[in-house]
């Protein structure tokens, strides 16, 4: 302690003398924020200019939606009121721009008398309000675009993607295939929940005694990993019923797709948990053999219950892809809701069940998305202060 | 006999010895402290003791029974060798409670009331009764150190080994740990205590050993020790702690 204390002591830098932390230099030195402005007016106008034109733009696809829906007998006394208010809304995009000319025009006022600080604070807000103007306009115009893909060519996107009557009436068959996929994945992420960590245990196992069990455990990691979970599927689910072995010939489709998504995902999984437990500094593991408990104990009661909590948000965010997934099985014939919904979809010529479908999906995915975010902020917030 | 006889005990990492041929006997009831500057070895020794480092020569013995080689049961031997960190080491999923009692729980098998009863007396004995539930981010850190003795002292060692456990506190908070390693001195616990406080070590050390070179350099009572070493190498690290007014 004593002996190696002084040697990274800064004045020790400066006092071998090749590099000057702090030094002359900084006298010669002069500020350049006082320069005078640059005019923002051109800016200011641009910025109104390309407002008033996407104004126009807006109104224009509107009326285009207004004549969609008259000629699908939609047009309402609701629906032409809600397109006229959105038409007046679009107004306010010029208010921002209207605000960068008046801005520019006090910048200017300000130069002429010479005061220079009023005219730079005055310039610098009137082009932040013109990029603000130009900033929604460019993202009213994507919207717009969007919006006119699906009523151009006598609403041919809306009627392929969104057919009102067909989604109406396939919604709750739909509905009830999805419980396929959800029973699957529910299922499935129990059995991951076991089956990584049983995984990620043997790949960690001790000493030399613990080697074959290592390697067989990396091995099964890396087979799986590499795999395409489609032909894991497709193996498993064509596979093991031509295989006449008891008791796995009669297992249902369901199953073995619960199985092939288990053992594709489980992969992931215990490689979240070898991280999760491996980020356990070691001092834990010493702490708990030194009280006598075994190298089982000490993962099961000290090292495994913290590695758990780092890995919450790896885990939901592998629970998601998994979700997903289940619309993988419909290579092995199972009728869950994609399958279902490509049955009535070629029944109809028309791919909005299949809509139904990827909506579905997305209901239930982005809370549990929401979830994971709010729970990475947690960690940081947590971290930053300093927690454990 | 000695209760603890550690003789020519060689350790290295890589190709650096840290521990050289290291001899040192600690008799029943016996303090002994371990001097020595940093990196000597001092926590690879205590380390060693109890088995969370194999060592690659020599032998250790607690009460003439071989405790090191091929065959020892070490989770045994561990519920006998105490060993408190520098870095207390708490579980920070657990409270101070279940800190205390896992290990006589899960190793001893004792029952979670008979267990939770003997914590709560012995978190009494040093007024730590009313933090049982709190979780250890919530305690400062004497009183984190002053836990991580009870949780080793609910095992009943039969010999405690304190590698600088106050290395890591304030130093107004020193006193409060180093007051229960005098009570258990005083009680006749057999104790090995690698330390840099040395008024402490004067106070009460059976023996000094001061480490150098992977070897015991020079050992004997405090007086002996801090107050005329034969060595030259004793004396030169005296001097730097005196000048580093730490004696
Ligand atoms: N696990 C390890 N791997 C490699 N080297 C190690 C390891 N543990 C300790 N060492 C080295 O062994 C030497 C002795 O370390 P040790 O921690 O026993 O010293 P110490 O006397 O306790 O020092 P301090 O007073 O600073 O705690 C050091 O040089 C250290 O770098
Ligand atoms: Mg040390």
């Amino acid at each position: 302690m004593t002996t190696s204390g002084d040697k990274t002591h800064p004045s020790a830098i400066g006092a071998s003398g090749d590099v000057a932390l702090h030094g002359a230099v900084a006298l010669t030195r002069t500020f350049h924020a006082g320069t005078p402005p640059r005019n923002p007016l051109p800016l200011g106008l641009v910025a109104l200019l390309v407002t008033g034109l996407v104004v126009v733009a807006s109104w224009a696809t509107l009326y285009e939606v207004g004549m969609a829906l008259e000629a699908v007998q939609a047009a309402t006394p609701l629906a032409e009121a809600v397109l006229a208010a959105l038409g007046l809304s679009a107004v306010a995009l010029m208010v921002p721009a209207a605000r960068a000319v008046r801005l520019a025009r006090a910048a200017i006022t300000a130069q002429a008398v010479n005061d220079l600080i009023q005219a730079r604070v005055k310039g610098a807000e009137s082009r932040n309000s013109s990029l603000v103007a130009m900033g929604f306009a460019g993202a009213l115009v994507v919207v717009l675009l969007t919006v006119l893909l699906f009523v151009v060519n006598n609403l041919a996107v809306s009627r392929v993607f969104f057919y009102i009557p067909l989604i109406s009436s396939s919604f709750w068959l739909m509905v009830k295939a999805f419980w396929i996929n959800i029973y699957i994945f529910m299922v499935a992420e129990i059995l991951v929940l076991i089956w990584g960590l049983v995984i990620a245990i043997a790949r960690m196992a001790p000493g030399s005694a613990g080697r074959p069990v290592r390697m067989l455990a990396t091995f099964y990691v890396d087979i799986f990993r590499s795999l395409p979970g489609i032909i894991t599927i497709y193996l498993i689910g064509f596979g093991l019923p031509l295989t006449h072995l008891p008791v796995l010939k009669d297992l249902s489709q369901e199953s073995l797709a619960i199985i092939a998504l288990t053992l594709t995902n489980g992969a992931y999984t215990a490689e979240i948990y070898r991280a999760g437990i491996e980020s356990i500094h070691w001092s834990q593991t010493a702490a708990a053999r030194s009280l006598g408990l075994s190298y089982m104990q000490t993962l099961r009661y000290v090292v495994v219950p913290q590695g758990v909590r780092n890995i919450i948000p790896p885990m939901l965010n592998s629970f998601i892809s998994l979700q997903k997934d289940t619309a993988l099985v419909n290579v092995i014939g199972t009728i869950d809701a994609f399958n279902q919904s490509i049955i009535v979809a070629s029944n109809n010529f028309n791919l909005s069940p299949v809509t139904t479908v990827a909506l579905l999906f997305i209901a239930i995915t982005i809370p549990q998305t929401r979830l994971v975010d709010r729970m990475i902020a947690r960690d940081r917030r947590r971290m930053r202060i300093g927690g454990s | 006999m000695a209760f603890l006889e550690i003789s020519g005990v060689k350790k290295h990492f890589g190709p650096h010895p840290v521990l050289a041929g290291l001899n040192l006997n600690v008799d029943e009831h016996q303090v002994v402290c371990l001097i020595g500057p940093s990196g000597c070895g001092k926590s690879t020794l205590l380390r060693c003791i109890n088995g969370l480092e194999e060592i690659d020569g020599g032998e250790i013995r607690v009460h003439g029974d071989r405790i090191t080689g091929p065959g020892v049961n070490v989770d045994a031997l561990r519920r006998d060798i105490g060993i408190v960190f520098q870095s207390f080491n708490l579980f920070p999923h657990m409270t101070i409670l279940e800190n205390v009692v896992l290990a006589p729980v899960r190793v001893l098998g004792q029952s979670r009331l008979e267990a939770q009863d003997r914590a709560m007396a012995l978190l009494k004995r040093i007024g730590l009764e009313h933090k049982a539930k709190e979780y250890p981010d919530r305690l400062s850190g004497g009183q984190q150190q002053r836990a991580a003795i009870i949780r080793a002292l609910s095992m009943d060692p039969q010999v405690l080994l304190l590698d600088e456990i106050t290395s890591a506190l304030d130093p107004e908070l020193v006193s409060e740990v180093l007051n229960i390693v005098r009570d258990l001195a005083a009680d006749g616990m057999t104790m090995l205590l690698a330390t840099h406080e040395m008024g402490f070590a004067r106070e009460v050390a059976s023996k000094i050993c001061f480490l150098c070179d992977g070897v015991v350099h020079e050992e004997g009572p405090p007086q002996e020790i801090l107050g005329d070493p034969k060595k030259e190498r004793t004396r030169g690290f005296l001097r730097r702690i005196i000048e580093a007014k730490r004696l």
